[in-house]
């Protein structure tokens, strides 16, 4: 069995450019540490927060599944496929990079923070087309169920990518528990507190901590308070 | 400590332009671009290479082809495969490969 991996909030890289703020869960950009390099697929989790009327300038990315899930303020898109995009907490914003593609993401507002998950996963295709798009939810989706944001399938919930990989948000309520089932046999699942505490797999887990491991059955998550949190499901390998 | 190698080989110029120019802010290392598989090879043919990046455009068949012929050259060259185009990735690639990871 493939050992579990927990990442309290505090053991995250922090990276401080004044402009932004960015806590990154794997080695990014100048940090690295040789066992904080990827969980299965999922190879980035950075949890940033921009100044108002800053942002990231042009910059390319090739085959990667980028993945933007806001928690605070306005992110404005720009790209090199021709997109412009506003994106807002209740929004999911998905870029396959493919065969490469340029782009920006600037905070809308000039005088509040936004604050986002940047989160990319290894694709299972090389070198495919570009992509860009976006979708809504609504809170109420969200209370006391998992939400699937994200799947494999274009045809299924939220977005889709090119990897194996089912994300779902949820917001429970102090005491509600939820039972997840893997979409794929021998995936893992790395769990993520946006807000709250919450109990899983014999951890008690706070607000932006991260614990990933490979369960064989269902897995069950109860809130110990109000709770916010994203389920990361991906496979080992591709 | 002397200079590393890093040949990068990505079938976009922008992207190319932009991990070369990544790759040789660090003092340590010189990167060396090459657009096609025949530009790699040249390259490997008439320089000292340490570390093989295999980024965008690179098919799992010229990836092969390309870490075969690495490998014919020095045993111990790294190979890899470069994900993402810009900065997020590449120094802990680079890094994580030369540690031997």
């Amino acid at each position: 069995m493939k050992n579990p991996v927990r990442h309290p909030a505090a053991s995250r890289f922090y990276a401080d450019h004044g402009w932004l703020k960015s806590a990154q869960t794997f080695s990014f950009h100048g940090n690295y540490d040789p066992h904080r390099i990827q969980f299965g697929a999922l190879r980035v989790l950075n949890d940033d927060t921009v100044h108002g009327g800053k942002g990231f300038g042009r910059h390319p990315h090739d085959n990667m599944e980028i993945i933007s899930i806001p928690l605070e303020g306005t992110l404005e898109h720009q790209d090199s496929m021709g997109n412009t995009a506003l994106i807002r907490r209740g929004e999911i914003q998905v870029m396959s990079a493919g065969t490469g593609v340029y782009h920006t993401e600037f905070n809308k507002d000039q005088d509040e923070p936004v604050s986002f998950l940047q989160i990319w996963l290894y694709p299972n295709k090389l070198n495919v087309a570009p992509r860009y798009d976006q979708i809504a939810y609504a809170p109420a989706d969200l209370h006391n169920r998992f939400q699937q944001i994200l799947s494999p399938d274009p045809d299924d919930e939220g977005v889709w990518i090119n990897q194996d990989a089912w994300f779902h948000l949820g917001e429970f309520d102090k005491g509600f528990e939820a039972s997840y089932e893997l979409r794929k046999d021998g995936n893992g699942l790395y769990v993520f507190v946006i807000e709250g505490n919450i109990g899983v797999d014999g951890q008690l887990l706070s607000a932006r901590d991260g614990y990933g491991f490979w369960p064989g059955s269902p897995v069950s998550i109860k809130a110990a308070e109000k709770s916010f949190l994203l389920l990361m499901e991906v496979p080992e390998k591709w | 400590m002397s200079q590393i190698n890093i040949l990068a080989i990505a079938n976009h110029p922008e992207i190319l332009e932009t991990i070369i120019r990544l790759i040789n802010q660090n003092e340590s290392w010189h990167g060396i671009p090459a657009g096609s598989l025949e530009e790699a090879e040249e390259v490997l043919r008439l320089n000292s290479i340490d570390l093989v990046l295999l980024g965008v455009g690179v098919d799992e068949e010229t990836g092969g082809r390309i870490t075969s012929l690495c490998r014919s050259i020095d045993p111990n060259m790294v190979c890899l495969r470069h994900f993402g185009g810009g900065s997020g990735l590449l120094y802990s690639e680079i890094r994580h490969a030369l540690a031997g990871g």
